[in-house]
């Protein structure tokens, strides 16, 4: 027999550090992790005696739950440590915490942040397995996986497709995980939104930049449109909410350039009437509800492959 | 290593067509009869049990499939992850009379996790087992096939290897031993 | 206080004030060079010492314009005394401290509270650096006179820009009256602000916010034409890009009365050493590129860059061992400078004269302070290097109170092995 594939990551920090292999070998778990969300008990056992602990210093609703509900479906024991960042920087260092945590004996941390790099200075720190759930403005791997199972699902491959991922780029670690996930799995990403949301050297990460929206979404199989993020601006990047959604909002008539059968998304919460009109958030190409259920799925393959992919 | 064929081809689909008339003659009048083949020999073998049955008695059985991986006791102890496969069985289980296929029954741990994965889904009427083989030495739990192919009486450290066509060239069942 | 007459012999005499590069020996008597001659040419009193330093370089005491000492204030971090320490095992006999302690060096008081721990605790000499406004808040111009008068070599804000173009306008002016040169620590607030690196493809990729090379630029050039429009010299302190070089380069060519300095961070590493959020390598102006660091190293050849300061800049584990966009800016550097710069001679990047003019004689000149030369007569300040000893940079070794550097358990060629001030020793890694 050929030498088989292992899944061998201790931590999910970024996209970056997944190979294609990886990659398809979550997709494909997740998607058998699917069927236990439809059934009326939604439980295996898997991780009975496992802690998961949920380190979120950044306010989520959404992303804070998948995580919870693909650890109890996995039968972990589940705890939720939510600290502002400011009453951190008032007090106990991230170290400090990932020290104390440490003498907890938790199995996996799935650590929210508003700081780049942070699951990475927690995983230097503590023996247990990292998922990184979003830091600052780099990574939100488990979001780009969720994305791609998405679209993967709808469209029955990634490779040769064409992505158009429109808005604030330069903000969204959503957009950042998925150019190097589709570019990795041989989709090509175009970008596109207001210049000054465009991060230096995003082409070479893969993406085509496009000045204009109409240029991204013609002909595109998946046009993702992103939140606007006022809070991490710091000074004016465009000039009003009202500019952006005419000179950038994913509508009905920008749309109509992509493929007949091209799918919608985003990575919510959706600022309606901004980004996206509700007319294409809930119109029928609009697959955002899937993408909801896919992330407890993936998240549910994560936590069970970082377990069992290190010899313990 | 030493290799030694315990069943041929023939004498695999002679063990199959016989267990299963076997199955349809315990379960007379059985009107929710199915079976759930386990990941992945078992699932060739109840799509088998289900045609046999089908050509005998021209009763079209349905078949689900089931993944243990998720309920292994084992899990932490093996070193890479298996590859969890789909979970489909696209009916109720409730009130059926249910009977899970494997092809080897050695410790009895994969069916206790196909019988605790199979109460997740819910509440049949009876559980029965059928296997293509049946080791007799090196049971953990107290678990006795109700429908086997061959039984064999072989030491812990033999390995028995079950190769159907679906994945390999033709069907043999192979004894592997350390002289 | 006189120390024992001592001898250094048979050493390579590097000292470009004199144009001399050549095997030599160096009396030292009464804190003096006593004489200086070729080698076996001098016979030591018999009460000193004599020290063979075969294979050795012996170069006027080094000077470091541009470090941070953090007392008063941040003594966990440093002090006086480990900061000077921490520069005589560097090889340095002089450093210039920069004014960001807390309180600031905006007044005589502070002023005098540096001069007097120097006096009593140092290990090498330290000239302190005012404040150019008062707090260093750039609203108005701190009180030159004064701190002249207490001791103070220069101005400047440094660890912040003089956002103000006025202010800087009439602190250039106002430095005239008492002989100040200003220091200009180049940086557009409004371009660089909550950066943690340098902006391009790497910050994108790291997801930090990037600090762009024109933030330092554009305020290298407007120091430089606010200089030339008053006609003062002004000094760009610690200059990462290839454009600030371009600039200083265009300046001195039309004549302005410029000079520059960078850092060994600069010309050793570029932004890459970042790493998955490296700490150690977060300073600011930050890290470049590949590129940039050519062009410095270009600047330090050619002239256009006058001195190599080490932006000594110690920071503890609290400061360092926290999220990258949270970490503080800078690297201690006072025990690397020697290596680092050898490595650009070893390279033939620099001749051994040129580094020593970066090292010891541009800083003395620009700053207009003794030392920079081994001309008999004047103060016994001397530095002796090995060139060839190698020497793993090891947390152990560090004598600096802080161990923020990114050289960390690299192995170095090159370092100071013996370091006199005023004829005595502060450090010795020789058996004599």
């Amino acid at each position: 027999m050929e030498t088989q594939y292992r899944f061998q990551k201790k931590h999910i920090l970024g996209i970056e550090d997944l190979s294609p292999e990886d990659i398809s070998f979550i997709l494909d778990a997740a998607d058998s992790f699917k069927e236990i969300s439809q059934r009326s008990i939604k439980k295996v056992p898997t991780l009975r005696g496992k802690t998961v602990i949920h380190l979120f210093f950044e306010p989520s609703t959404r992303t804070r739950l998948s995580f919870e509900i693909a650890a109890k479906r996995m039968s972990a024991d589940t705890f939720n440590i939510s600290a502002s960042t400011s009453s951190a920087q008032k007090g106990e260092t991230l170290v400090d915490t990932a020290r104390n945590l440490t003498s907890m004996n938790p199995d996996i941390i799935v650590i929210r942040h508003s700081s780049s790099g942070s699951p990475h200075l927690l995983a230097k720190h503590i023996g247990a397995s990292v998922i990184n759930a979003g830091d600052g403005t780099h990574e939100h791997p488990s979001q780009a996986l969720l994305d791609m199972l998405t679209v993967r699902e709808n469209k029955g491959q990634l490779k040769d497709l064409k992505i158009a991922i429109i808005g604030d780029i330069i903000h969204s670690r959503v957009a950042h995980s998925n150019i190097i996930g589709f570019t990795k799995m041989g989709a090509h990403v175009h970008v596109s939104g207001p210049a000054t949301l465009i991060p230096p050297g995003i082409e070479k990460m893969g993406a085509t930049v496009c000045h204009k929206v109409e240029e991204a979404i013609e002909d595109a199989d998946v046009v993702m449109a992103l939140r606007i993020q006022k809070e991490r601006q710091f000074d004016p990047l465009f000039p009003s909410l009202r500019e952006y959604a005419i000179c950038f909002g994913v509508n009905d008539t920008r749309i109509q350039s992509a493929k007949p059968d091209a799918i919608i998304m985003h990575p919510g919460p959706i600022n309606r009437g901004v980004e996206m009109t509700c007319e294409v958030a809930d119109g029928k190409r609009s697959v955002i509800m899937d993408q909801v259920t896919n992330g407890v799925a993936v998240r549910m393959a994560l936590l069970y492959l970082i377990m069992g992919g290190e010899d313990r | 290593m030493q290799k030694t064929s315990i069943m041929s081809a023939h004498d695999v689909e002679r063990s199959l067509t016989r267990m299963a008339l076997q199955v349809m003659e315990d379960n007379r009048g059985i009107k929710k009869l199915a079976l759930i083949g386990i990941h992945t020999g078992g699932v060739f073998l109840a799509d088998r049990l289900q045609k046999i049955i089908q050509e005998h008695e021209g009763l079209n059985l349905p078949v689900g499939y089931l993944d243990i991986t998720l309920y292994r006791d084992d899990w932490s102890l093996v070193s890479q992850n298996p590859i969890v496969k789909k979970t489909d069985i696209p009916f109720s289980v409730e009130e059926y009379t249910l009977v899970l296929v494997d092809d080897v029954l050695y410790t009895g741990r994969t069916i206790r996790a196909a019988l605790d994965a199979i109460m997740d889904l819910g509440r049949p009427r009876v559980i029965q087992l059928a296997v293509l083989i049946n080791r007799k030495c090196g049971r953990e739990l107290p678990i006795e096939p109700n429908y086997r192919g061959l039984d064999v009486q072989k030491s812990v450290t033999d390995h028995i290897h079950v190769i159907l066509h679906e994945s390999g060239e033709h069907d043999e069942v192979v004894l592997e031993s350390d002289p | 206080m006189t120390t024992k007459p001592l001898l250094l012999k048979n050493g390579r005499i590097i000292d470009p004030a004199n144009n001399i590069d050549q095997q030599g020996d160096i009396l030292i008597i009464n804190n003096q060079i006593a004489r200086k001659g070729k080698s076996g040419t001098l016979s030591c009193p018999d009460n000193g010492r004599i020290v063979d330093l075969n294979g050795k370089w012996i170069v006027p005491g080094l000077i470091d314009m541009h470090v941070h000492l953090r007392e008063p204030g941040e003594e966990y971090k440093e002090t006086i005394a480990s900061g000077t320490q921490a520069a005589a095992a560097g090889g340095f006999t002089a450093v210039a401290c920069m004014p960001n302690t807390n309180p600031v060096n905006d007044c005589q008081t502070v002023t005098s509270f540096i001069l007097a721990k120097a006096e009593k605790e140092g290990s090498a000499r330290v000239y302190p650096v005012g404040a150019i406004s008062k707090s260093s808040s750039g609203t108005e111009l701190a009180e030159f006179g004064e701190m002249k008068e207490a001791g103070v070599v220069a101005v400047s804000d440094d660890g912040r820009p003089v956002a103000n173009s006025q202010l800087m306008r009439r602190a250039l002016e106002y430095s005239s009256n008492h002989n100040l040169l200003v220091i200009s620590h180049s940086e557009e607030m409004s371009l660089s602000q909550n950066g943690a690196m340098n902006d391009g493809i790497l910050s994108t990729r790291l997801g930090l916010r990037g600090i762009p090379r024109v933030a330092e630029e554009i305020m290298v050039y407007r120091d430089l034409a606010l200089a030339e429009y008053v006609g003062r010299p002004v000094h760009i302190a610690h200059m990462s890009t290839r454009e600030s070089v371009d600039l200083v380069r265009r300046a001195k060519a039309k004549g302005c009365k410029v000079s520059a300095e960078t850092a060994p961070h600069y010309f050793s590493l570029s932004e890459e050493a970042i790493g998955l959020y490296d700490t150690k390598a977060k300073m600011n102006p930050p890290l470049r590129t590949h590129d940039d660091m050519l062009a410095i190293r270009d600047g330090l050849r050619d002239g256009t860059i006058d001195a190599i300061a080490t932006d000594h800049a110690p920071h503890s584990v609290m400061e360092k061992d926290v999220e990258f966009d949270q970490a503080a800016n800078g690297i201690i550097g006072l025990e690397t400078a020697v290596p680092l710069t050898l490595a650009l001679v070893n390279k033939n990047i620099l001749t051994p004269s040129r580094m020593i003019e970066l090292l010891s004689v541009n800083p003395a000149r620009i700053l207009r302070v003794e030392g920079g030369t081994l001309s008999e007569g004047k103060i016994a300040d001397i530095t002796v290097i090995d060139p060839e000893k190698k020497f793993v940079y090891s947390k152990e070794g560090i004598v600096s109170k802080s161990k923020n550097s990114p050289f960390l358990n690299w192995e170095l060629t090159g370092k100071a092995v013996l370091t006199i001030l005023g004829g005595k020793i502060t450090f010795s890694d020789l058996e004599i």
